[in-house]
């Protein structure tokens, strides 16, 4: 088992409208089996040790699925892993001596509150724009009554697998949110549910998209390297073509 | 003490539910707008009622913790969710589902809840399929089913390893929805810190802002309790980091029963533990187990790689106990067999805590009829396993790839290493058959309650359990209390608002007023190491004393020594965390009493001094046939126990068995 010693320099911010700076410490003994938010909680203990206050990160499953946690590592969202959340980051990566340099997610839709912790809520009102099909509890037809070939479920449910943790923006060179946004478009206009609202919902949120803020798309493709579940750009040819399909009929 | 008014309806088991649809009282849907409803959390139950009741017309508060109510921990669930579907003609049925879940929970749950569960739970499917869930399917366009462990039918509807997700972002588009139309007012990042009780009615709530600190107070006519379980009092479990049981031991605290607090479930199947600085465990969903063998070395201390111990020196403990269920036994009975064979020195892996779960011989399996569908001639063992390797790959390639991320073992060549790890609490406040605590007004849904699952919970009915109780339970019964209550609301400066807030600012001040030498990650891991010891998947008289002495001088010694830096007024992490291990400290006490008090063995609940010859638990139905329902009695009295008898008409109680 290898043990290092590590230099980290983190992201510290009070609050939303504090300036932020870069902070160094020193981390010795950090076991290569850690994961990398498994480190941090070993720096946070000794700083609250050493009456200091602990680095605040969002996290919660610790298992790549919730989408809570999300970083700037060494210049890469959620590091140098291929299709990794922060959490499944592990510290066998590193090498004694390492430096790392630890920031938050930046984009203006994404202000940070607090040293890595930002606010993403603008994906949830893009989200509530019209990322659903108008379905109320009850009263629907029998699941097997509306068969769909494997094919497109399966295509659907990749687009669905999006956990909606941001890295795409925060990779971007744009700050856009079209992944993240695309991603939805497709899960829902690939399947026959999603039809009747497939023309409005494209239209709805990609508004909201703007209105939040974010950039727009240049094609260079850095969010599908970075995204921790491979959603691929395919998504964002679907959604252009809708969005020019709906406004055509507009 | 409390009165437990279970409230099941008369008649038979399979028009109860219907009848009783029938006969309650509703609120006409002019009124509905002006009850104001408070759901706490945004899971599978809390997010599916926050949009049903929306949709009915109430008006609905949601709160969660995290930044988004699309985190919430139903979100890593992986294997499925059962429903009495009968898609795959293999004689399933609403009964056969109720029968397995009865059984499964070892005869400690209420017929009548799980009969309905297992009838709304083909509406579930329904309901999804409708949102655009896009579950598993076949060539021909219809759904694909899977099975889970305790039943002998396929049942399971899954979506590769990520229903939970899957799920989740369906009622969460549900309520995304609503809250565009302005029927729900979503608070996210706020924590729920106390609960209002005004003429011994729930009618409100007070919450933390945990960005700035802002303690605010909410009324509500009613207050919907979505909160999850309790699992992590062991600080290591499969829970996300910051699920807890604040809300529930607040509500227990002002008079809600808990009901069969020590019924923990153990998973089988999880990444086993690598060192002191860990977090928290990974599952490896039990649906591994359609297709994964488990077994150990035949020799102790077999120091060979795996794939050099040939087959005749392995044990296939659990075929070779349980020969009808094989590896598809409850979890509860799979754990205990880890158990014991670790226990007996068979382990495998550096710490000899865990055994192999092995897919070499379903990849060659699946390998051999690719090869025939795709009319290879000759295909050698090579091509076999690579087409099996893809075949294993669709099915479970996302739970593959995170045990490879982990333990930077490829599981494709190498069985995985597994070991049991706390997973879901079936205890939980106890609730009647509308959902509703001993606190009129005060409803609890989902893992927060202690209903369907008795003493051991079923692979895949956590999500069926959070969603039924969401979209098809709580629309209806809420009515039922709502139709007798006035549409007035109280105002926040009653009296009952301003002390419930000044217990939370109390509460606050003194945490941050110590001090002392400890983090609060310190003292969470020693609970954790208490309860693990002594109430975990093994327990007996002694130890179970002894652990409840531990953890009162743990809690005496948290107040005294635990440092939490920082003000109330910032984002603070440190000081959400140690309200939270206070909460811990108090119901770990709680559930060994329970663990203690029970001097029989059931499901989960294993006393080493209650089994069989041949190690199975030994129930006690003369003297234990009912479910615990404590009640807080203030900090320096024993609780007292209430019992609600469990009568079983439609299972013959029996002794379990899955041999």
């Amino acid at each position: 088992m290898r043990t290092m010693k590590l230099k980290l320099h983190v992201w510290r911010q009070e609050n939303r409208n504090s300036q932020g700076r870069m902070e160094t410490y020193t981390i010795e003994g950090v076991n290569e089996h850690m994961s990398f938010l498994e480190m941090l909680d070993v720096l946070n203990e000794k700083l609250i040790k050493e009456g200091k206050e602990p680095v605040a990160f969002d996290h919660d499953c610790r298992e790549g699925i919730c989408g809570s946690c999300g970083m700037v590592i060494n210049g890469r969202a959620h590091g140098p892993w291929y299709k990794t959340t922060t959490c499944q980051l592990h510290m066998r990566e590193f090498k004694d001596g390492d430096e790392i340099y630890i920031e938050p997610f930046r984009a203006s839709a994404f202000p940070v509150i607090k040293d890595l912790v930002v606010d993403r809520s603008a994906f949830d009102r893009i989200i509530q724009a019209g990322g659903y099909v108008s379905v109320n509890t009850g009263g629907v037809p029998d699941a097997n009554a509306i068969p769909i070939g494997k094919e497109t479920a399966d295509q659907a449910f990749e687009a669905a697998t999006c956990i909606g943790c941001g890295a795409c923006v925060a990779t971007c060179k744009n700050a856009s949110a079209m992944l993240f946004v695309s991603a939805k478009i497709s899960h829902l206009g690939l399947l026959p549910q999603g039809q009747p609202e497939r023309m409005q919902r494209v239209l709805d949120m990609v508004a909201q998209m703007d209105k939040e803020g974010f950039g727009n798309c240049t094609n260079t493709g850095a969010c599908e390297v970075e995204c921790p579940k491979g959603i691929s750009l395919v998504n964002i040819a679907r959604m252009n073509y809708d969005y020019f399909k709906a406004q055509l009929k507009k | 003490m409390a009165k437990l008014e279970s409230k099941i309806p008369e008649g038979d088991i399979s028009t109860k539910w219907s009848k009783h649809k029938s006969k309650i009282k509703i609120v006409a849907p002019h009124n509905k707008r002006k009850y104001k409803i408070l759901v706490i959390g945004s899971g599978l139950a809390g997010a599916s009622a926050a949009a049903s009741l929306a949709e009915l017309g109430y008006n609905v508060h949601c709160f969660c913790y995290q930044d988004s109510p699309r985190r919430a921990h139903s979100i890593a669930a992986q294997g499925g969710i059962n429903a009495a579907k009968n898609y795959r003609n293999d004689g399933d049925s609403v009964f056969r589902l109720f029968y397995d879940t009865i059984k499964g929970g070892d005869f400690r749950a209420r017929e009548a809840n799980v009969h309905r569960l297992a009838e709304v739970s083909v509406n579930i499917i329904d309901q999804c399929v409708a949102q655009g869930v896009p579950f598993a399917r076949e060539y021909g366009g219809l759904l694909d089913n899977r099975s889970f462990g305790g039943t002998q039918v396929s049942r399971t509807f899954y979506a590769a390893g990520q229903t939970g997700q899957q799920l989740l972002i369906g009622a969460y588009q549900a309520l995304s929805r609503q809250i565009n139309m302005g029927t729900v007012k979503m608070h996210a990042r706020k924590e729920l810190l106390e609960i209002v009780i005004i003429d011994g009615k729930a009618k409100g709530i007070i919450t933390r802002d945990l960005e700035n600190g802002k303690i605010e107070r909410h009324f509500g006519h009613a207050v919907v309790l979505a909160t999850g379980g309790y699992g992590n009092v062991f600080y290591l479990s499969t829970n996300a980091k910051n699920s807890n049981a604040t809300a529930i031991f607040r509500a227990y605290k002002k008079g809600a029963c808990f009901g069969n607090p020590c019924f923990t479930q153990i998973h089988p199947t999880c990444i086993p533990v690598s060192g002191d600085y860990q977090s928290k465990l990974t599952l490896m969903s039990e649906s591994l187990r359609n297709d994964g063998r488990v077994w150990v070395p035949k020799n102790k201390d077999d120091k060979r790689a795996p794939n050099q111990i040939p087959e005749e020196e392995r044990d296939y403990y659990l075929e070779r106990r349980y020969p009808a269920f094989g590896n598809l036994v409850p979890r509860d009975v799979a754990s205990r067999a880890a158990k014991e064979r670790c226990d007996a020195g068979y382990g495998v892996g550096q710490s000899k805590m865990a055994v192999y779960l092995d897919f070499a011989s379903a990849i060659m399996r699946y390998g051999r009829i690719e090869a025939n569908k795709q009319k290879l001639d000759n295909p050698s063992d090579a091509d076999i396993k690579r087409l099996g390797k893809g075949i294993i790959k669709e099915k479970y390639g996302n739970l593959f790839e995170m045990y490879e991320k982990i333990t930077d073992e490829n599981p494709y060549e190498v069985p995985m290493r597994i070991y049991p790890a706390v997973h879901y609490t079936m205890g939980g406040l106890w609730v009647d058959y509308n959902l509703m605590t001993t606190i009129p007004g005060l409803y609890a849904l989902g893992e927060a309650n202690f209903s369907d699952h008795g003493a051991n919970r079923l692979g895949a009915s956590a999500l069926m359990q959070g969603l039924a109780d969401g979209y098809f339970v709580i629309p209806y019964t809420i009515g039922d209390y709502l139709a007798d209550e006035p549409t007035t609301e109280i105002t926040t400066d009653h009296p009952a608002f301003i002390d419930a807030e000044n217990a939370v600012r109390n509460r606050i001040s003194k945490l941050l007023s110590i001090n002392g030498t400890k983090t609060v990650d310190e003292f969470h891991r020693a609970l954790g190491k208490i309860m693990w010891d002594y109430c975990g998947m093994a327990r007996n008289k002694e130890g179970l004393e002894y652990a409840r002495k531990e953890i009162q001088k743990l809690r005496e010694e948290f107040w005294r020594e635990v440092k939490v830096l920082g003000k109330n007024e910032t984002f603070n992490q440190s000081l959400e965390k140690a309200g939270r291990v206070a909460d811990f400290l108090e119901l770990g006490e709680l559930m060994v009493i329970d663990a203690l008090h029970r001097n029989e063995s059931c499901g989960g609940h294993f006393r080493e001094e209650y089994q069989t010859p041949e190690g199975e638990a030994l129930r006690d139905d003369d003297n234990y046939c009912y479910a615990a329902a404590w009640e807080y009695a203030g900090d320096n009295n024993d609780p007292i126990l209430n019992k609600e008898p469990l009568t079983f008409e439609y299972v013959k109680l029996t002794q379990r068995s899955y041999k």
